[in-house]
């Protein structure tokens, strides 16, 4: 087969790294939107027996948490996210893996300094820049009301 | 319905996290400190309540969620208690989530091997 360089060329781009983003991309919706369906059933269920949605969605949270946390300490959410990248990451089982690998990692360095604190290592400026963020916006909405209702 | 919606809006947000992933340098933990720091200000828009009561898991169980959660908590505590409020309603509206994690991070690594990594 003969090809000019630029034919090869754009042969090339279509081949390799976009279909990679394409699969990536694939990967992360179907398991993301899976693992938030997961929690829209659970959320269903818990309703259905009498929680109030608040109530619901907390259980909702902690019950993927805790899924979550079962999954990690058999390898079995870290295999998925070689797969699912970011739709392992984004949703709130993501940050309870995020939790939970560290602390049995560094088990081996003791319950304080090992468990204890590297359980903060990506949770920690998660919680560090939300509530940043929510103080602000609530002095903001203090002085908003003030101002202006 | 509300099944589908929570599977395509969680599936649709993920997507823009791994383009994230794919096109930026961005670390997981820098993707998820932007997601949660854009879920309050989306929340604090007044943007994220609609999707949210639309998409209902869809859109509160991905870290813009947690965000969304933190920016509703302090809304409500300001409006009740004034001020002091943008110090309570984070933490109060989040607790159960942070706790759920803290605790079964530790029950985890009390009952969990730490695998050889190679």
């Amino acid at each position: 087969m003969k090809l000019t360089k630029e034919e090869y060329q754009q042969m090339t781009t279509e081949a390799s790294p976009k279909s990679q983003v394409v699969r990536d991309c694939i990967w992360a919706f179907c398991v993301g939107g899976g693992i938030c369906l997961l929690g829209e059933v659970l959320k269903y269920f818990y309703c259905k027996w009498g929680l109030t949605l608040t109530d619901a969605g907390t259980l909702t949270s902690a019950t993927l948490i805790a899924l979550s946390a079962i999954c990690t300490m058999f390898g079995w959410y870290q295999k998925l996210a070689t797969k699912a990248g970011a739709g392992t990451l984004v949703p709130i089982t993501g940050f309870a893996n995020a939790v939970v690998s560290p602390a049995i990692e560094f088990k081996t360095e003791g319950y304080i300094t090992g468990v204890g604190a590297k359980m903060f290592v990506i949770a920690g400026p998660v919680i560090v820049y939300g509530m940043l963020a929510s103080v602000a916006w609530g002095i903001i909405w203090y002085f908003w009301r003030i101002l202006f209702a | 319905m509300n099944f589908v919606w929570a599977f395509v809006i969680g599936g649709l947000i993920c997507v823009a996290g791994q383009l994230l992933m794919d096109y930026t340098k961005l670390t997981p933990a820098r993707i998820l400190v932007t997601y949660v720091v854009a879920g309050v200000v989306l929340s604090a828009l007044g943007w994220y309540e609609p999707l949210a009561s639309f998409a209902g898991c869809g859109a509160t169980v991905p870290l813009i969620g947690f965000g969304h959660l933190l920016a509703q908590g302090v809304l409500d505590s300001v409006e009740k208690i004034g001020l002091i409020g943008a110090l309570t309603g984070g933490f109060t509206a989040a607790a159960g989530g942070i706790t759920a994690s803290l605790v079964c991070g530790f029950l985890a690594a009390v009952f969990g091997q730490s695998k050889d990594q190679s």
